[in-house]
């Protein structure tokens, strides 16, 4: 039975946004016994409300709210408006991601030392280790049910998969496999199996794939302290005198102003709207924005380097069956500066449907050769690359001069330009994921440029020193104790693997600090 | 309606082999595909309407692909249009450009030298966008082009062919 609180009730904890990050620390929280309310700035939306329509899902799902754009990234010229493909719904992103769910390495949460200084990167190493994370790696593994994990197996291989694992085996690479993916490859927590569907990123419709929507949440909700109030936009976090902050104010379902109270505030709305609520909340005692003292907040902002190769062959391969991204080559996500970048990168098996293939495989063209390769689809394969993008100072997000939000507020900006690093990788990953392909016999290759980002972080970055960054290594800010971060703006770098299960591990480790210090009354 | 049939014949009769569709207009009425299919306008006239839909195969070109396919696009943009003077007044001039550049008697690479002029052009890019859904999300497109669409109310992929790749060596 899920709980339901007053306005005025003082002892909650907010939670703000319900995906990796929210809904795993809403659960953890309420398992422990702590109050939680959960706004949701989206709309509750069930399985059975999933379509397999890209089009159609998109509209229903995505932010879509209004938010601009600038630098060099083509994503600006391309879908200005859109600078992220994230969700809006309960559940967040967890309802559209693919599921891969890999550890970080040792030296990637140690750049600045493994690196050295990069010039334009603001480098920075994480103030923790691996060590440290390994237990919380463990529990949120178990607790996703990752596949190559506590004896869970891995997934079949769909024929996207199958051209993969050839191409890679011709090539030379040695660690290639159907991924450790969020995604039941048999009965697990109450969930099906993988009915190999496709149609990953338009949530799943056996729930096989683990996602806060119909694990976390729902689980929450049964100890009966878990309150989830969907269409809930938070659009300022208030504070006392002392600094300390008090509540949220937010639009309820009915476009109403409400006043939450809170003990502590976690904010978890990804790295475009948790940075843009901390600059929204500015106040005579905070006139650059809550828990900004360090210049951070919204700074170094980070999408992965990405890029997806495609490649025509002379027979059918039907990528879009099955499985979206169990597929992965992992030879290349090393730190091998001979290479001529520093850090590394995966591939991962990805398809499009005929309808967003369209819209991404190279955004603006047509004439011959573009509708040639569509024609082409049915003999397709596709990989997306996805590596350790530089941290810069200049990119993030700021809050818009003019441009206002349906409630008044000043739209989110997402600046991007990539590093050169970060171009020097993806030449070198396309050249690659080119090369896996020609093994097998592509009749021709695509180059794909990024799409709107699935993986947004780094504007609130963890660091030892209050000086360099928002949070410390548990997610609290380092100006207000009682306010944390809970989502993967909190990351200090992006290291090469996709960011959920990290995002997901962090949740887990804060959820036990919160109630810890709430336990001592320290905050 | 015999007048129109006149004007159909009169057309097929004098459109040369250059042109990649055979298109009749007068009035409201466009058909084409040899008169497999027909549209009424509500914005355009049948003539600007026409070219448009000459444009559309021009700037995604699919032998496969029956007129129809590119005329649903058109037509979508004229019901908007008829409620949007802007747009109708853009696709307005991107016809008369057209027209004026005897785009309808152009062989390929005549049609894609005048779309390439043109390209930055509002009319031009209203068109192309309309096309990526108009075309790629249509699922009469899907099936000439082999994709499946939906899959879950089918039970997935799991006994349909999820791995059946049967060309690998070494998979």
């Amino acid at each position: 039975m899920a709980a339901k609180y007053e306005l005025s009730d003082d002892s909650v904890v907010v939670v703000i946004g319900s995906g990796a990050g929210g809904g795993t620390l809403s659960n953890e929280l309420a398992q422990k016994g702590a109050k939680v309310v959960v706004l949701e700035a989206g709309g509750r939306r069930e399985i059975e409300d999933f379509v397999n329509d890209e089009w159609a899902s998109f509209v229903n799902i995505s932010w879509l709210d209004k938010r601009t754009t600038s630098g060099t990234w083509r994503v600006a010229k391309d879908f200005s408006g859109l600078p992220a493909w994230i969700v809006k719904s309960v559940g967040g992103s967890t309802v559209h991601w693919a599921g891969a769910s890999l550890r970080f390495q040792e030296h990637e949460f140690k750049v600045k030392s493994a690196y050295g200084d990069i010039a334009g990167a603001n480098l920075l190493d994480w103030p923790i280790s691996l060590q440290e994370m390994e237990p919380y790696y463990e529990r949120a593994e178990d607790k996703m049910g990752v596949t190559g994990t506590h004896g869970i197996p891995r997934l079949p291989g769909n024929n996207n998969f199958r051209v993969l694992a050839a191409g890679a085996k011709k090539l030379g690479y040695k660690e290639f496999h159907t991924g450790n993916m969020a995604i039941n490859s048999q009965p697990r927590d109450g969930r099906g199996s993988c009915q190999q569907i496709g149609f990953c990123f338009q949530g799943c419709r056996s729930g096989a794939k683990w996602s806060t929507l119909y694990t976390e949440i729902p689980k929450g909700e049964a100890t009966g302290k878990l309150e989830v109030r969907p269409n809930s936009q938070v659009l300022q976090i208030q504070h006392d005198d002392s600094g300390k902050v008090t509540g949220v104010l937010y639009a309820d379902k009915d476009g109403k102003q409400q006043v939450q109270k809170a003990r502590v505030v976690a904010v978890a709305g990804n790295s475009i709207e948790s940075p843009r609520l901390l600059l929204n909340s500015a106040s005579a005692k905070f006139p650059d924005g809550l828990a900004n003292s360090s210049g951070q907040v919204g700074k170094n902002y980070m999408r992965h380097m990405t890029g997806s190769v495609y490649a025509i062959f002379d027979k059918p391969v039907h990528m879009y069956r099955g499985t979206t991204m169990a597929g992965i080559i992992r030879d290349e996500s090393v730190h091998n500066p001979g290479r001529g970048f520093v850090g590394g990168y995966e591939m991962e098996t990805l398809s499009l449907g005929l309808p967003f293939m369209a819209a991404f495989l190279d955004p603006g063209a047509w004439g011959r050769d573009f509708s040639s390769a569509m024609e082409g689809y049915a003999n397709m394969a596709g990989m997306w690359l996805v590596g350790e993008d530089m941290p810069q100072e200049k990119n993030g997000v700021t809050l818009h001069a003019t441009e206002k939000d349906q409630y008044g507020l000043p739209v989110p900006n997402v600046h991007f330009d990539d590093h050169a690093n970060d171009v020097a990788m993806r030449e070198h990953a396309y050249k690659q994921g080119s090369a896996v392909y020609d093994a097998v016999g592509a009749r021709s290759t695509f180059r794909t440029p990024p799409y709107p980002s699935t993986h947004n972080l780094g504007t609130n970055r963890m660091a030892e020193n209050a000086r360099d960054g928002v949070v410390n290594k548990h997610g609290q800010t380092h100006d207000i104790k009682n306010l944390f971060i809970s989502d993967g703006s909190q990351f200090t770098t992006g290291a090469s693997e996709n960011p959920t299960l990290t995002i997901v591990a962090l949740a887990i480790r804060q959820a036990e600090y919160i109630t810890d210090q709430m336990s001592k009354n320290a905050i | 309606m015999s007048k129109s049939m006149m004007g159909r014949r009169a057309f097929l009769a004098t459109t040369s082999a250059a042109g990649a569709i055979v298109i009749i207009a007068g009035g409201n009425l466009v058909i084409g595909g040899n008169g497999a299919w027909a549209m009424s306008t509500k914005a355009l006239t049948g003539d600007e309407a026409a070219m448009l839909v000459r444009m559309a195969r021009a700037t995604y070109p699919h032998a496969m692909l029956d007129d129809a396919i590119y005329g649903k696009v058109i037509h979508g943009l004229d019901e908007k249009a008829a409620t949007d003077p802007a747009l109708l007044q853009s696709l307005q001039e991107g016809a008369a450009t057209l027209k004026a550049k005897k785009f309808d008697t152009l062989d390929e690479a005549g049609q894609v030298g005048v779309l390439k002029e043109i390209e930055s052009s509002k009319p031009f890019q209203t068109v192309r966008g309309e096309c990526i859904t108009g075309i790629y999300n249509n699922p009469d497109v899907w099936k000439v082009l082999g994709y499946e669409g939906s899959s879950a109310e089918l039970g997935g992929y799991i006994n349909r062919g999820f791995s059946d790749i049967d060309w690998l060596q070494d998979a």
